[in-house]
């Protein structure tokens, strides 16, 4: 067990990312503006995140993305970190995660530090450490980048407060779609505890709004707000659970996202939990259903309404609702309300706005939609415009079979 | 025929002058050319005094000031004059910049996006190398980078902004910037400088092979926000064809391995873990109660619910005021009686002589019901298996706090306590009793009062219901002292 002090800096940092590489999040915008032009500190945020680089797995690296350590008390079956694995540990003191976090931001590696942890010896002890951190990359070494605190739920509410104190976002993962898996594959997890930091979060990021009587701002907190992450495709959860539970996690907790993780082989898997090839389509799906949720008014019954409760894996969500409720269609662009607009296959939030903003001068034509970014391709049935009609298209039979990508070679492996 | 040369540095504030002065001449777009730099002179040029700004009364929309600003970025020769195009129209053309129909605009659109992605992705992959030493107390760092626009000198400031306590320079070929001190400045652009290589790149790569799951090839979608047109100056893209070669065989290896057996450790911890813990003394029997609550499942409300509410106050208190069910409020805060109709009710108490801290508080359903709605929970009523399950819950309340008197508010409160919800306002007022005798003084829930649109008639029902609270409190003293 003590073999980790022996372990180099590099070495330490490829298994404490290894570990790391499972949270989905990478995202870095939606903070506070901040910068150092004071010439006293280092980093800056504005907005938009920025990410660093792409690795082949087609995920963003915004932020360095490291446990604190990946020795933990909980044999979650899905983890790699699980106490009963036998992968190899180590432990980055508390100065080198904030060198690393430094030397990568100055080279312009990074956007800043996303920092999580297996549980050491108790949850607080653990998450001590974590906030350790946090403060002295703000308070000692100026650092006014982006910091993510993955904080542990069993934790006392002091130390999540402090965290969000520090920190421009926070998460609580709630790890599984329903309270059954949860309690099935992570024994030691609690969903209600989970559930409980949530709400503790949202009110303590209130609280951080209301001014006092005598008019003082109090300490922002976690400026960026909360996201969660579930693992797909794990348990035997339908997509309608999914978004179902994504939808209350919404209203409940103001999260700013819920993070879909396909589950994905790891290494010293366990007998408990059969590794899969990661349903990487199904949750891409559930990222496109997410979206329409959030962004256009669709709710989550919808999205699944007439299928076997999991979304179709050919052809997105939107689409499919579209070929489903084609009482709805053909729209027409000239005089359709934004709700309707945004429900239109192939017209992104953008498009309609720009569609509303054009219509109010002159009458729209199948080329001035693709100007705008429309995907034609897909609106193409659904729309009449002065110089297009679907006709009989919309009602043809073989109208969703047009839309199914054409049937390809498998590949062997 | 005027030809515009513009200068190298600050084109967008050159363009916009001479812009101006050309439209305050009234010249056409066909009879200007332009250049940037030193492009090969046009010998019939004018020079470009003759055209100096000129204040313009033609007003221009923001939108196209925003656009020019970006557009003047692009490497496109023909920028400036299309620019120009769309000025010279939006003189007649009013609604010009709102249509995202229009052609002419659409290729200008084009080079807004192209721009802003160069800048966005100078912003994402100059990889800085120190090259000073590393204990100076101002830190010196270089980088050389290849845009496809001549996105440097907008860009700079962002790099500034960001890293003002080390000295920095970014080299590119057209331009350089260099920040020194606390000061941007700008330098001819250069071949591409050695630099040599900074340690940390190891580390770095250490971490970007590391972070890849090679269990989620997803090549295109890599390449298509890092295109390879920017691997050469990124340290850590010499890594990536080894880690594609690797990945099917890593993840295979992964998906063949055969389960092990846990470490000996393993069994220790989590037998430490699952053993019930040191059992805490309670303060008295409400703490068991608060727990038990929490783990209720008796019916589904508690899988979307955030946690049982159970009721609060002093465990002698002769006095027990009963709700219908947790609001959004009390559902994250684990608290009865502090969201909207908890703050109405505790202000109208006080006005009715109810001093709340001696009352013990709760509702007749535990877990809060509600329909999620975009960013906000809906209230729903519970229905009558739910009141049901819950009544367990505040029966055992009743009989741990004994209260002299019960102040019943709402239907839902009515039917758990007495088993009726029907008729609440004719019943109002009046006081009845649970099966076990408990006298149950009736109102509506101050819900109701909040949900009264009409002013009027809002104030109206206050009174009574602080008319109503009154009563139950003198009833409540006559029952003290009898």
């Amino acid at each position: 067990m003590n073999t980790m002090t022996t372990h180099s800096l590099e070495r330490k940092l490829a298994i404490l990312s290894d570990a790391a590489r499972y949270d989905a999040s990478c995202a870095s915008s939606g903070t506070s503006r901040r910068d150092s032009k004071d010439g006293k500190g280092l980093g800056s945020t504005e907005g938009s995140g920025i990410c660093h680089a792409y690795a082949p797995d087609g995920r963003c690296i915004s932020l360095l993305k490291i446990l604190m350590t990946n020795f933990c008390i909980f044999d979650c079956a899905y983890c790699v970190n699980r106490v009963s694995s036998n992968t190899e540990r180590a432990r980055f003191t508390v100065d080198e995660v904030v060198t690393l976090t430094l030397e990568f931001y100055r080279r312009n590696y990074i956007e800043g530090l996303f920092l999580s942890s297996g549980i050491i010896q108790s949850p607080d002890r653990t998450m001590e450490d974590m906030v350790r951190i946090a403060r002295k990359l703000r308070e000692e070494e100026n650092f006014r980048g982006y910091i993510h605190l993955k904080t542990i739920p069993e934790a006392s509410p002091e130390l999540i407060e402090q965290a969000g104190l520090y920190a421009d976002r926070v998460s609580i993962n709630v790890e599984m779609p329903t309270d059954a898996s949860v309690t099935q594959y992570a024994p030691e997890k609690k969903p209600d505890t989970i559930r409980r930091a949530m709400a503790d979060v949202r009110l303590r990021k209130e609280a951080s709004k209301d001014r006092s009587h005598t008019g003082r701002r109090p300490a922002r907190f976690a400026p960026a707000g909360q996201s969660t992450q579930m693992i797909i495709g794990a348990d035997g959860s339908s997509d309608a659970t999914i978004l179902g539970q994504s939808t209350r996690l919404y209203s409940s907790y103001g999260l700013k996202r819920v993070y879909y993780s396909a589950f994905s082989p790891i290494p010293d898997a366990t007998a408990k939990l059969p590794l899969i090839k990661p349903p990487l389509m199904r949750e891409h799906r559930l990222y496109q259903a997410d979206w329409l949720m959030r962004f256009y008014g669709f709710d989550a019954g919808e999205i699944t309404a007439g299928t076997d409760g999991n979304l179709d894996l050919s052809i997105d969500p939107k689409l499919a609702w579209a070929l489903r409720n084609r009482h709805a269609f053909p729209v027409d662009p000239m005089r359709a309300d934004r709700e309707t607009l945004l429900r239109v296959p192939g017209f992104g939030a953008r498009t309609v706005q720009r569609i509303i903003d054009t219509r109010r001068h002159r009458r729209l034509r199948w080329d001035d939609l693709a100007r705008m970014g429309a995907n034609m391709k897909n609106a193409r049935p659904f729309v009449t415009l002065a110089d297009w009609t679907p006709g009989a298209l919309l009602d043809s039979p073989d109208l969703a079979a047009r839309f199914a990508p054409r049937p390809e070679q498998l590949s062997l492996f | 025929m005027p030809h515009i040369a513009l200068p190298r540095t600050e084109t967008d504030t050159a363009w916009r002058d001479a812009a101006r002065g050309l439209l305050a001449r009234g010249v056409p777009p066909e009879e200007v050319t332009w250049s940037r730099g030193d492009a090969a002179q046009d010998l019939f040029a004018t020079p470009p005094e003759a055209v100096a700004p000129a204040r313009s009364t033609i007003k221009v929309p923001r939108d196209f000031v925003d656009l020019a600003r970006t557009v003047v970025w692009h490497s496109d020769p023909e920028r400036f004059a299309r620019l120009y195009a769309v000025l010279w129209r939006l003189r007649h053309e009013k609604g010009l910049m709102e249509d995202r129909g229009d052609a002419g605009l659409a290729k200008l659109r084009a080079m807004e996006k192209a721009v802003r992605r160069d800048r966005h992705k100078m912003t994402a992959f100059v990889r800085f190398r120190e090259i000073g030493a590393p204990d100076a107390a101002r830190r010196r760092f270089a980088a050389w980078f290849e845009p496809t626009h001549h996105t440097l000198e907008p860009t700079a400031p962002f790099f500034a902004r960001r890293f003002a306590d080390m000295d920095w320079m970014i080299a590119t070929p057209d331009l350089t910037a260099i920040f020194e001190g606390g000061q941007l400045g700008f330098a001819e652009g250069q071949p591409k400088p050695d630099i040599p290589e900074d340690a940390t790149e190891e580390l770095w790569g250490t971490y970007f092979r590391n972070i890849f799951n090679p269990a989620r090839l997803k090549i295109g979608a890599m390449t298509s926000e890092m295109p390879k047109k920017y691997w050469k100056n990124l340290p850590e893209a010499r890594h990536i064809p080894e880690m594609i070669a690797g990945a099917e065989p890593r993840a295979r290896a992964m998906q063949d391995a055969a389960p092990t057996l846990p470490p000996l450790r393993a069994a220790k911890i989590t037998e430490r873990l699952a053993a019930p813990g040191v059992p805490r003394p309670m303060a008295d029997d409400l703490d068991q109660l608060k727990a038990e609550e929490n783990a209720c499942t008796r019916c589904p409300l508690y899988e979307t619910a955030t946690q049982a509410v159970p009721g609060i106050g002093p465990r002698d208190a002769d006095l027990m005021v009963v709700g219908e069910q947790p609001g959004d409020q009390e559902d994250l805060a684990g608290r009865p009686f502090v969201g909207p109709a908890g703050q109405m009710f505790n202000r109208i108490a006080k006005e009715a002589g109810i001093d709340r801290a001696q009352a013990f508080v709760t509702n007749a359903v535990k877990h809060f019901k509600f329909t999620p709605r975009g960013k906000r929970r809906i209230h729903q009523n519970p229905n009558a298996g739910e009141i049901k399950a819950c009544r367990f819950w505040l029966t055992s309340e009743i009989e741990l706090i004994r209260p002299r008197l019960i102040l019943s508010m709402g239907g839902t409160a009515a039917e758990s306590l007495t088993g009726s919800r029907k008729g609440i306002l004719a019943r109002r007022g009046s006081i009845e009793a649970t099966e076990d005798g408990v006298p149950v003084f009736l109102t509506v829930h101050p819900s109701y009062l909040l949900r009264l649109p009409d002013p009027a008639l809002r104030e109206a029902e206050t009174d009574k219901f602080r008319a109503d609270l009154r009563a139950a409190q003198a009833h409540l003293e006559a029952l003290r002292t009898a």
